[in-house]
């Protein structure tokens, strides 16, 4: 790049982008869309074919049914309506990801259409319109060898593994969205994370970007006040949802720098760049938009009958924006203490640990406190981190019953991080329990004064600060299993201060 | 008027990655030309309130259960492909395509 990009706040101060945003989350069935090989994320190559998903002459594909039951959900949730009749069509193309040279989708009679999904971007609600949401399967996976560096370029070779094809694969693509100004590359990244919230708690898909079973492709266009909505690229390949953000945001700025050249914007796909936060040009698509779409001739059409699509329209869970809201007002947080726990993925966790008696305070402190820190020690997700909701509530049930002090209670937790049982059992088993037998505290008190008459003197002569040298003294030798404040009050109480 | 064109044809034609010859392109137009005005008669005698159809059976909804049934071992899978590396289908590079999603 030798043009320098303008400001971005100077550029939406003058140019007003429009953004529309194309998703596609593969479910989590058991099996294919149109035949019973298993889809289960991983595996040796060319391990989970059959003939229906490879292609073969002569086999035929029938459609799963939970695969449309998860799509109507996933369409009900965002407002839209049912088609009470609708077709799979064939898109044809020439690539080898797909064996039949097409690929099963839906053209124009998708499943559901005309809905919405409202976000909230800075407090404020933004309305996104949902075009369509539509069934197709998902493509197989080619690594191209050969070539110096491995990608499409300069590879001589293509090799295909086609476990990932014929997947459940759901598109959901937004109306354009006009208005937002500088705000739209947050409001495209708010989409997709409650899009994602969305279908998460519908439970029809893990919408994992990072392994690729929701992945996102943006629209951006400019246009100057008043004027016509401008021509609008297409960046594929973002896979987080900081690179939604830096994608529309790039792409707002290299767009205003042609513009502001006396340049046009040429519609075309580009690619994020996840190094650099820019878009790149892909592949001439030359052809490849004739795909002589027609209607599959090896299915019949879907028909979802009305009774149905309102029954699961009635069992659709609370969205996930009203639900954080009720939680947010049960747990008596600020705002900026609910993004904490949003933030940490800690909102579920919570959820169940107080279903499962804790207050929220306590679960919360867990939760985010030692929990979160042995997870970003590990790496790894809170939810995997080893501790259960109900093991957590059990741990404060007896922090609560007196039975551990705040340091035993986090032994405890390491031990049940460390897969040793129930709080109960590691406490019992490790011996953690808090010394409350006042006779054998005594002791140590006694013990502990005479140990160090010096400091028992200042104490005796009113300088009760002195007294937790000798709370310590008693804590090391009680192997920190009684109550601070109990030894402190029996200190005070023997050297009568 | 001819219901395909000579351009048409080769549009088809690259499309499908079919190397045809020029006296090809004549002798296909001229034959898919016919075959389209065949069928386009039936077009002549549907009447307003009939739909068009993409099927003979006039069935709905047949779907099948979320359960997983035991496809083909590799060594099946790729019994049939022209050649196979790393137990994958091994296929000659493709150029300029963008990829479906």
């Amino acid at each position: 790049m030798t043009t320098t990009l303008p400001a971005y706040d100077e550029v939406v101060a003058r140019y007003e982008p429009v953004i529309g945003l194309e998703t596609h989350v593969e479910l989590g069935t058991n099996t294919k869309m149109f035949c019973g090989c298993p889809t289960d994320f991983g595996g040796e190559p060319n391990t989970r074919v059959c003939p229906v998903c490879l292609g073969l002459p002569g086999s035929l594909p029938v459609a799963n049914k939970a695969a449309i039951e998860a799509t109507i959900r996933i369409g009900l949730a965002l407002n839209c309506s049912i088609a009470d009749w609708c077709r799979f069509a064939r898109k044809n193309y020439f690539y080898p990801d797909m064996p039949k040279n097409y690929q099963i989708s839906q053209y124009d009679e998708p499943l559901c259409v005309d809905g919405y999904l409202d976000v909230e971007v800075n407090g404020e609600l933004v309305r996104i319109g949902v075009e369509r949401v539509h069934l197709e399967e998902d493509t197989g996976k080619t690594l191209h060898v050969g070539g110096a560096t491995g990608r499409i370029h300069g590879a001589t070779e293509s090799l295909v593994d086609y476990n990932r094809a014929g997947i459940p694969l759901v598109e959901i693509v937004t109306k354009p969205v006009p208005g937002t100004g500088a705000l739209a590359p947050e409001v495209a990244r708010a989409y997709v994370a409650e899009l994602r919230d969305v279908i998460r708690s519908l439970g029809v898909s893990d919408v994992r970007m990072e392994e690729g079973s929701l992945r996102c492709d943006v629209n951006t266009s400019l246009n100057l006040p008043g004027e016509e909505w401008g021509t609008r690229t297409e960046t594929k390949n973002v896979n987080s949802l900081r690179s939604v953000e830096r994608a529309v945001r790039s792409e707002i700025l290299r767009q205003a720098s042609v513009l502001d050249g006396g340049g046009r914007i040429t519609q075309e796909t580009r690619h994020f760049q996840e190094d650099t936060g820019d878009t790149r040009p892909g592949r001439s698509k030359e052809t490849a938009t004739d795909y002589r779409y027609f209607p599959e001739p090896d299915l019949v059409p879907l028909a979802p009958d009305a009774a149905w699509v309102a029954e699961l329209k009635a069992a659709l869970p609370e969205l996930p924006r009203l639900h954080r809201r009720r939680l947010q007002a049960d747990w008596g947080l600020s705002d900026a203490d609910m993004q904490s726990v949003l933030n940490a993925g800690a909102v579920e966790l919570i959820e169940a640990t107080v279903a499962a008696g804790a207050t929220p305070a306590a679960a919360r402190k867990w939760w985010l406190g030692e929990l979160s820190r042995r997870a970003n020690e590990a790496g790894i997700e809170l939810a995997d981190v080893g501790a259960t909701p109900g093991q957590v509530a059990e741990l404060q049930s007896l922090v609560d019953a007196g039975k551990l002090n705040d340091k035993l209670a986090r032994t405890v937790l390491e031990g049940v991080v460390g897969g040793e049982g129930s709080p109960t059992e590691i406490m019992t088993n490790r011996g953690l329990e808090v010394v409350s037998d006042t006779g054998a505290l005594t002791a140590a008190v006694d013990e502990a004064i005479a140990a160090n008459p010096a400091i028992a003197d200042k104490v005796r002569s009113g300088k009760v600060a002195a007294a937790g040298a000798l709370v310590g003294a008693v804590m090391k030798t009680t192997r920190g299993q009684a109550d601070a404040k109990t030894v402190r009050d029996l200190i005070l109480e023997r050297l009568g201060a | 008027m001819a219901a395909i064109s000579r351009e048409e044809v080769a549009h088809l034609a690259r499309l499908s990655r079919l190397a045809v010859t020029e006296e090809e392109l004549d002798t296909f137009a001229g034959q898919l030309d016919t075959i389209l005005q065949a069928v386009a008669q039936v077009g002549e005698v549907a009447a307003a309130d009939i739909p068009p159809t993409s099927h003979s059976v006039p069935l709905t909804n047949v779907l099948r259960e979320d359960v997983v049934v035991p496809g083909l071992t590799p060594a099946e899978a790729l019994s049939g492909a022209p050649d196979a590396e790393e137990q994958r289908f091994r296929v000659p590079r493709i150029l300029d395509e963008d990829v479906a999603s």
